[in-house]
């Protein structure tokens, strides 16, 4: 870089005119850096930066309040790794919650938006409104959302409960302080909360399926079912691939439902992973513990994502022979 | 068939829109209404008291949480357009030595999960002297990766000759950026600065963790604070809440193509 930046110099220097250079070469050298400049900047200090420092950080016993950051190696990471602990205790925990919940909001988010989207697939009348409606709640934030469903799945005075009695239910579910309850009441009110989301993708995908293929299958006797086996889903296999590694994502990542509406309990039930790294790293000041927590996380979800992948593949692969 | 649609789709819209709609009843009642059973769903004596408290007291600023938000997410959005713009534009459109590589790095990121950036952020950010103000709100997350692949997605396919001749009459590269792309490319940009601002008004771990003082809350980390203060005043928390959804409604309402075209696209590309 060095080399390159020298011409323009000299050339800015010869003529007082601020129009770049003449000769394309010196062009090139320094102007896109000058675009790039702004945000490399954040790039380097808040994305590059903070990914090296959360490994060095790891490697030490951190509290960003003392002065002496003694280092530790691997033992943070080992602690974290061997049963008997009390960090592993808190930290496997809150990764089984963490597991527990995607597993139980992912299908789910998966199939009730792309039932969804189907059913908005045809031309009708209040099309647009509908679709707006579905995905309104995704663009309030998760305090909103908490707050108001805290509110509405009380215990003693929730609409939910009210609504529940009037239909003859039991009218004293405590949605929020008891397990399963509060398992469900988190992933429901995920599910109503992203489901238009991850709907108004699956639109954008089904609109890009060519209807010659619906006609040709229809002349060819296909009914309903069979369109949608063979055509409907090869045609979306790679908007589905998208849209399940962004949820899995998403829910491995879950933090304001629990934090708002359950504070993490009943006891520490459903205190997921970064609820676990925050609070460990920034309220009780074990910055160490906390990175490497966060890179064993950060590990655990690209092999998931890797395996989701290569699975997706795969399968697409495998469709594509047979066709 | 028509008709079964039709009530599917009522039904569903039904459980999408009326908890929105109590949230907003439950903020014109009075504190006892609002906590009684059964629930009303048009509160009987409609008052604004809880909107009067929320802009007096001094123990709940949601007005001051109100503008914190509005200043952060507007200067965070701004922020994300211009450096993005300006990267995506070198990236789609010159030619120089290491640009792959930048982009590269850039894509990259676009898969590392942002758990990882948590707790070292916060270490450079403590190092700033950024912790507690709204500094640390609007510029460590303004390194919006999405920002420059999208923005380069939109710059790449836009028509080369317009440029072309007019770097031929003799503008510099800035010019053509500034007076040609740009106008071009309003649709993404407002966009992304949609996208932006939502995403900043909406964050919740962040600014729960970096802001201390009641008066620098933005309005989503101020509502979890409200509620742990105010488990029983559910008409004052139902009221925090409608000011924090109100304004993201609105653009919701008046931007909808942007913000689902946004969406649906960063699904199609991605």
């Amino acid at each position: 870089m060095a080399t390159t930046t020298s011409t323009p110099a000299v050339d800015r220097a010869a003529s007082p005119s601020p129009a770049p250079s003449r000769s394309p070469r010196g062009r090139a050298g320094w102007v896109p850096w000058l675009f790039l400049a702004p945000y490399l900047l954040l790039f380097g200090g808040f994305v590059l930066l903070p990914i090296g420092l959360g490994l060095w950080i790891s490697l030490h016993s951190w509290d960003f309040t003392l002065p002496g950051k003694p280092f530790v190696g691997l033992d943070n990471y080992k602690e974290l790794l061997t049963p008997g602990t009390g960090q592993f205790e808190r930290f496997w925990n809150a990764m089984q919650a963490t597991g527990l919940f995607t597993a139980v909001s992912v299908p789910l988010l998966i199939v009730i938006p792309l039932a969804v989207a189907l059913v908005m697939n045809q031309k009708f009348r209040g099309r647009n409104l509908f679709r707006a409606l579905f995905f309104a709640p995704y663009v309030l934030g998760v305090a909103v959302v908490g707050v108001m469903w805290r509110f509405l799945l009380d215990r003693n005075i929730g609409v939910v409960n009210y609504l529940a009695d009037l239909v003859g239910l039991p009218d004293k579910t405590p949605w929020l302080t008891s397990i399963p309850e509060a398992w469900i009441a988190l992933v429901g009110v995920t599910v109503w909360w992203t489901l238009g989301f991850n709907a108004v993708i699956f639109l954008a995908g089904l609109q890009d399926v060519s209807p010659d293929l619906y006609e040709a299958a229809k002349v060819d006797g296909a009914g309903a079912w069979s369109r949608f086996r063979h055509v409907t889903i090869p045609g979306l296999r790679p908007v589905l691939g998208f849209v399940v590694m962004i949820t899995i994502i998403a829910s491995a990542n879950m933090f304001g439902q629990s934090y708002i509406m359950t504070r993490g309990g009943p006891g520490q039930e459903t205190r997921t992973a970064i609820y676990y790294i925050v609070d460990t790293g920034l309220s009780q000041r074990q910055m160490g513990d906390a990175a490497a927590a966060s890179w064993i996380l950060t590990v655990v979800l690209m092999l998931t994502s890797a395996l989701v992948f290569a699975a997706t593949r795969e399968r697409g692969k495998k469709k594509g022979a047979a066709a | 068939m028509k008709a079964f649609r039709y009530g599917v789709l009522t039904f569903l819209a039904l459980v999408f829109v009326s908890p929105l709609v109590f949230m907003v009843t439950t903020s014109f009642k009075s504190r006892t209404e609002s906590g009684q059973t059964p629930p009303s769903l048009v509160p009987d004596n409609p008052t604004l008291a809880a909107y009067q408290q929320v802009l007096n007291a001094a123990d709940t600023p949601v007005f001051r949480w109100f503008l914190n938000s509005m200043v952060a997410a507007t200067l965070n959005s701004l922020l994300v357009v211009t450096t993005a713009a300006l990267a995506a534009y070198a990236l789609a459109r010159m030619e120089f030595r290491g640009r792959n590589v930048v982009f590269g790095l850039i894509v990259a990121t676009l898969f590392v999960p942002p758990v990882i950036l948590v707790i070292p952020s916060f270490e450079i950010v403590g190092r700033l002297f950024w912790l507690d103000t709204l500094t640390a709100i609007i510029v460590p997350t303004a390194a919006n990766a999405f920002g420059v692949f999208f923005l380069r997605q939109f710059f790449i396919g836009l028509p080369k000759e317009v440029e072309e001749s007019a770097s031929l009459d003799g503008a510099n590269q800035w010019q053509v950026f500034w007076k040609i792309v740009l106008p071009l490319s309003r649709p993404a940009l407002a966009t992304l600065a949609l996208l932006a601002f939502l995403t900043n008004w909406n964050d919740f771990l962040w600014p729960v963790y970096v802001l201390f003082s009641p008066e620098n809350q933005t309005l989503q980390a101020g509502l979890s604070t409200l509620q742990y203060a105010n488990a029983v005043r559910y008409n004052l928390l139902m009221t925090g809440a409608v000011v924090a959804s109100v304004p993201v409604l609105l653009l919701y309402v008046f931007a909808q193509r942007f913000i689902i075209e946004g969406v649906s696209r960063s699904g199609i590309k991605g």
